[in-house]
């Protein structure tokens, strides 16, 4: 016996705006879609915990000079290999670490520091440090945290081999990791829009062209694709021309998935009952698609795309991991991975996985988002559980 | 294998051993199955729905009990609280589900069983038979129907597999399914919806259940179809003494197959008896609401005033061997491609006059959505002509216009949708909604067509205030109204109205033609209705056409056709109506229509 659960139409089902939104009906009946969406986002916890994170990840990243204790070019050759300093407190000092010294031992060659208890590197908030610019055009140097004295050196999350503060490296790694995601999808969408758009409306032989040609993009393995383009950068560009080829790399074999689910809601509204209705009002082919069936499946692309940047984040990540991508002095976030990939500096100074864990909490934060809006982009569709 | 299935037998024993009852509050002793109180709970975020609320009823040893009420009413989820397969957030809170397996053996309180548990188990299937309202969905596409069937067999009678297909194939061939040897190996797609349902019947039987519990197994079908399984079911009642719950929402089947009638609505109970009783001495209000709402075909002849008296020379749309043809694309997928071609409408004739209301007949696939969507001009006719008199007395060929010559003819010929719920942009306002066509025509802008828009809104009996309203916040009813507004706000002559009442619920679906009829007589509106409902054509046509794959094989003034019909599957068609009198039944005999093959 098949005990499917039918739909069952007879039961008033928790499926009506009131019920997933929580507000008074009179409210709801002049609600218009987007508050119904954003409405029953909000109830979503993960989802508002992600949009939360990926809105402190951006402003830290858009004011990244002002929220890294330091430049991501200082070094200090002292201080290679530094292990992560955890700042103390007192009364009389504030909070305080002890400088360190470092230096190899001759015989293991491991990287031993000495932390000088006699001396305080006071640490304090809004402190005068390395200069930056602020969105590029402000001149500063004021730090949100970081040592009072300026030149002093203080490793939150320690230091990777060249000295450099591995907190500040990831916080300008992700100006890049996170605007590539932004900038890659925005490019896959318009090519995305424009594919699945003229594959899903006129259909046909121009349809099956399409298709075939995102099949074929999709059969062929991404790594080795993503190596062959990205060898194919001269090395003597600089960071800003790689930085926009590599984006366009990614963007240009990403498109594919995007243009799939635009033609499936496009083919998916054609044939609803209101879009015919329009036609039978007279309303021309432009406006039907813009007015009557975009908006029908606006939130569903904002959804898919939301899903998307986490991926193009890991693939700029691959990339620069296996140094095919950005090189140093660029700083991203696989640029800074690539200084992980032995076992040896992996087991002497695990920290420098750190920007990994940035990559996971991104990646996750984007995706809790994009299933919140996936979930609630159809106000009458029933939660899935 | 063995061991495991003895032991879930016996926990299966055990279980419903510990949910045996005694008798505090003793069952009838007439009765195969009684609920107690039974409530059931859906638990949602947003507090509790009461689907089922404090529901009581009993059902007789051999009697056929149907529940009837509205959509929300919760008569599905009672005979789903009494197998515990309530959908997700719901559950059976309190209240008992007594069931008396044999006459004389012991009272099992159903609802004390687990969910999920061996004894439930043992019960569905074997004891409880199920049929739901889609076969399609409720069957396996990936099974064939012989092994779903012979699964129960191996399940609950531990038959070996080629005795299970020996008795599929016999039950097969029982629920009327012709070459039951080969049907057995056919998947649910390969069958019509009418076999469909049977095999689901039949997959319901083999076990021999005492009680069988059909949920709507006739809305999805056809008329003519219905008829048959009505049928079907009633003689497998007899002849394998089975108790039978049936849920609908008609009337009309209620009279043709119920014993006992449960009015149900809001969750609760409001009225039961015997048939005779509810049909002919309603106590309850809304019974008598639902039987006032219900169109009476062949009960009573409605004699309504017939304002098209007189046959205006020219009609104000005459179709004229209108022929649409769909080229679908057939062949396996390395096979040689070949198109075929189906025809859809096929040479149809048909003159609409002015200000009369013509009914358009047919059961699904018949070409009738067809038709009518090619008089809109939403599809291009392949051939034949749509010959439409302007007000100014030209007569223009609807058929051959481009789109751009069409403009002015969609705001003449409108039309009325089926569904409320999709044909209304979930993303714009009412007011956009209904002003849409103005505003692209530029006939009116601004506050002159907000006031046009609101006009309308209380010309089709809605509030003035509900037009920044998103349609989400209409009930079905509303939305057809709202439907119906978008359709007159051009000021039309011709109304197309596809099935307009048919998702409605009985007591809706009068208001709405109430409305329909009303702005005809004052607008002097002229109405083309597509119905599969002949109750509802006989109440509001002057003039019927009937067609039968593609064919108009009738036409006529809708008395002469409903009183004396001359085709054969017109006959057909009017004998497989359910009348809704219980007194009535077994007065009419069955016409069944074979068509002649076509050369």
């Amino acid at each position: 016996m098949s005990t499917d659960q039918l739909p069952s139409q007879d039961v008033e089902t928790p499926g009506t705006p009131e019920a997933e939104t929580g507000r008074d009906t009179a409210d709801v009946s002049v609600a218009s879609q987007r508050q119904l969406i954003w409405w029953r986002f909000r109830r979503h916890k993960l989802a508002m915990a992600g949009l939360w994170v990926m809105i402190a990840m951006y402003v830290v990243t858009v004011f990244a000079g002002f929220f890294a204790p330091f430049s991501k070019d200082t070094t200090s050759a002292d201080h290679a290999y530094q292990p992560p300093q955890l700042p103390s407190f007192s009364f009389s000092e504030g909070f305080y670490v002890h400088p360190t010294t470092g230096s190899t031992d001759p015989e293991t060659l491991a990287r031993v520091f000495e932390e000088d208890t006699s001396r305080v590197v006071n640490l304090g908030f809004f402190v005068r440090g390395d200069e930056y610019s602020l969105l590029g055009v402000i001149d500063t140097n004021i730090h949100l945290f970081g040592p009072t004295e300026a030149g002093e050196r203080f490793y939150l999350l320690g230091a990777d081999r060249t000295g450099g503060d591995l907190l500040s490296k990831i916080i300008y790694g992700a100006q890049i990791s996170l605007s590539l995601g932004l900038a890659g999808v925005a490019i896959s969408l318009v090519l995305g829009l424009v594919l699945g758009g003229i594959s899903g409306y006129f259909g046909g032989w121009i349809d099956s062209v399409i298709q075939r040609i995102i099949e074929l993009i999709m059969s062929i393995p991404t790594l080795p694709l993503w190596l062959g383009l990205a060898a194919a950068i001269p090395p003597q560009w600089g960071p800003t021309r790689t930085y926009f080829m590599i984006t366009i790399i990614l963007s240009l074999l990403g498109w594919t998935s995007l243009a799939r689910v635009i033609r499936g809601r496009l083919l998916q509204t054609r044939t609803e009952d209101y879009v015919l209705a329009a036609k039978l009002d007279g309303v021309h082919t432009r406006r039907i698609i813009s007015r009557h069936m975009l908006p029908s499946f606006l939130s569903h692309i904002i959804a898919t795309v939301s899903l998307a940047v986490p991926a193009m984040i890991l693939a700029e990540t691959s990339l620069s991991f296996l140094g095919l991508g950005l090189r140093a002095p660029a700083v991203s976030w696989g640029v800074l991975l690539q200084d992980a990939q032995s076992v040896q500096v992996v087991a002497t100074a695990p920290w420098l996985l750190l920007p990994g864990l940035a990559v996971v909490v991104a990646v996750v934060a984007f995706n809790f988002v994009g299933d919140g809006l996936r979930d609630s982009a159809d106000p009458y569709g029933r939660k899935t559980t | 294998m063995s061991w495991r299935r003895r032991n879930l037998e016996r926990d299966a024993a055990r279980e419903i051993a510990a949910a045996t009852v005694d008798d505090d509050r003793p069952m009838d002793p007439g009765a195969l199955l009684e609920l107690q109180n039974l409530c059931t709970t859906f638990h949602t975020d947003e507090g509790a729905v009461h689907a089922v609320d404090d529901v009581s009823l009993r059902i007789r040893r051999g009697s056929t009990t149907c529940i009837v009420g509205e959509s929300g009413s919760g008569k599905s989820a009672t005979a789903r609280s009494i197998i515990q397969v309530v959908d997700h957030p719901g559950r059976v809170d309190s209240g008992r589900v007594l069931y008396r397996p044999s006459p004389d053996g012991a009272v099992v309180d159903l609802a004390a069983l687990d969910a999920t548990g061996p004894g439930i188990r043992s019960i569905r299937g074997r004891d409880i038979g199920l049929v739901f309202q889609e076969p399609m969905s409720s069957l396996s596409p990936v099974h064939t129907i012989g092994d779903q069937i012979g699964e129960l067999l191996e399940l609950h009678e531990r038959l070996s597999p080629s005795a299970a297909r020996e008795r599929v194939i016999d039950d097969l061939r029982r629920v009327g399914i012709p070459r039951p040897e080969e049907r057995f190996g056919a998947y649910t797609f390969q069958l019509s919806g009418g076999m469909r349902q049977r095999a689901m019947i039949a997959m319901a039987l083999v076990c021999r259940p005492s009680l069988l519990i059909a949920d709507e197994p006739t809305t999805a079908l056809d008329v003519t179809t219905q008829a048959q399984i009505l049928d079907l079911l009633a003689e497998l009642k007899q002849s394998l003494g089975m108790t039978l719950m049936f849920i609908t929402h008609d009337l009309g089947v209620v009279a043709e197959i119920a014993d006992d009638v449960v009015v149900m609505r809001h969750g609760k109970v409001v009225e039961q008896g015997p048939v005779d009783q509810i049909f002919h001495d309603p106590q309850h209000e809304y019974t008598q609401e639902l039987l006032a709402a219900l169109p009476q075909r062949g009960a009573v002849t409605v004699t309504e005033p017939e304002p098209a008296a007189a046959e205006p020379e020219r009609p104000l749309l005459r179709i004229e061997d209108l022929e649409m043809t769909f080229e679908a694309a057939a062949g396996t997928l390395f096979g040689r491609r070949r198109t075929e071609r189906v025809n859809a409408v096929d040479k149809v004739t048909l003159d609409i006059p002015e200000g009369s209301t013509v009914g358009l007949v047919g059961e699904s696939g018949c070409g009738k959505t067809t038709l009518g969507r090619c008089v809109l001009r939403a599809y291009r006719p392949t051939a034949g002509k749509l010959l439409y008199s302007g007000a100014d007395g030209r007569v223009t060929d609807l058929a051959r216009l481009s789109e751009k010559e069409l403009l002015p003819y969609r705001r003449q010929v409108r039309m009325v949708f089926q569904d409320p719920y999709g044909s209304l942009n979930p993303r714009m306002t009412v007011r956009q909604v209904i002003g849409e066509p103005l505003r692209v025509a530029g006939l009116a802008s601004g506050s002159e067509l907000d006031g046009r828009v609101e006009a309308m809104l209380e010309r089709v009996g809605l509030k003035r205030a509900m037009a920044g309203r998103y349609p989400h916040a209409f009930s079905g009813g509303e939305r057809q109204r709202i439907g119906i507004a978008r359709a007159l706000i051009t000021e039309p002559r011709l109304v197309v109205a596809d099935e307009a009442v048919s998702a409605l619920d009985v007591s809706v679906r009068t208001q709405i033609l109430e409305l329909l009829a009303e702005l005809q007589g004052d607008l002097g509106l002229t109405y083309l209705f597509i119905s599969h409902d002949l109750s509802v054509v006989e109440r509001i046509c002057d003039q019927v056409a009937v067609m039968y794959f593609g064919v108009m094989v009738e036409q006529g003034p809708a008395e002469q056709v409903f009183a004396d019909p001359q085709h054969g599957y017109t006959r057909a068609l009017l004998s497989a109506v359910p009348v809704a009198d219980p007194r009535e039944r077994g007065t009419r005999s069955r016409v069944a229509y074979e068509p002649e093959p076509v050369a």
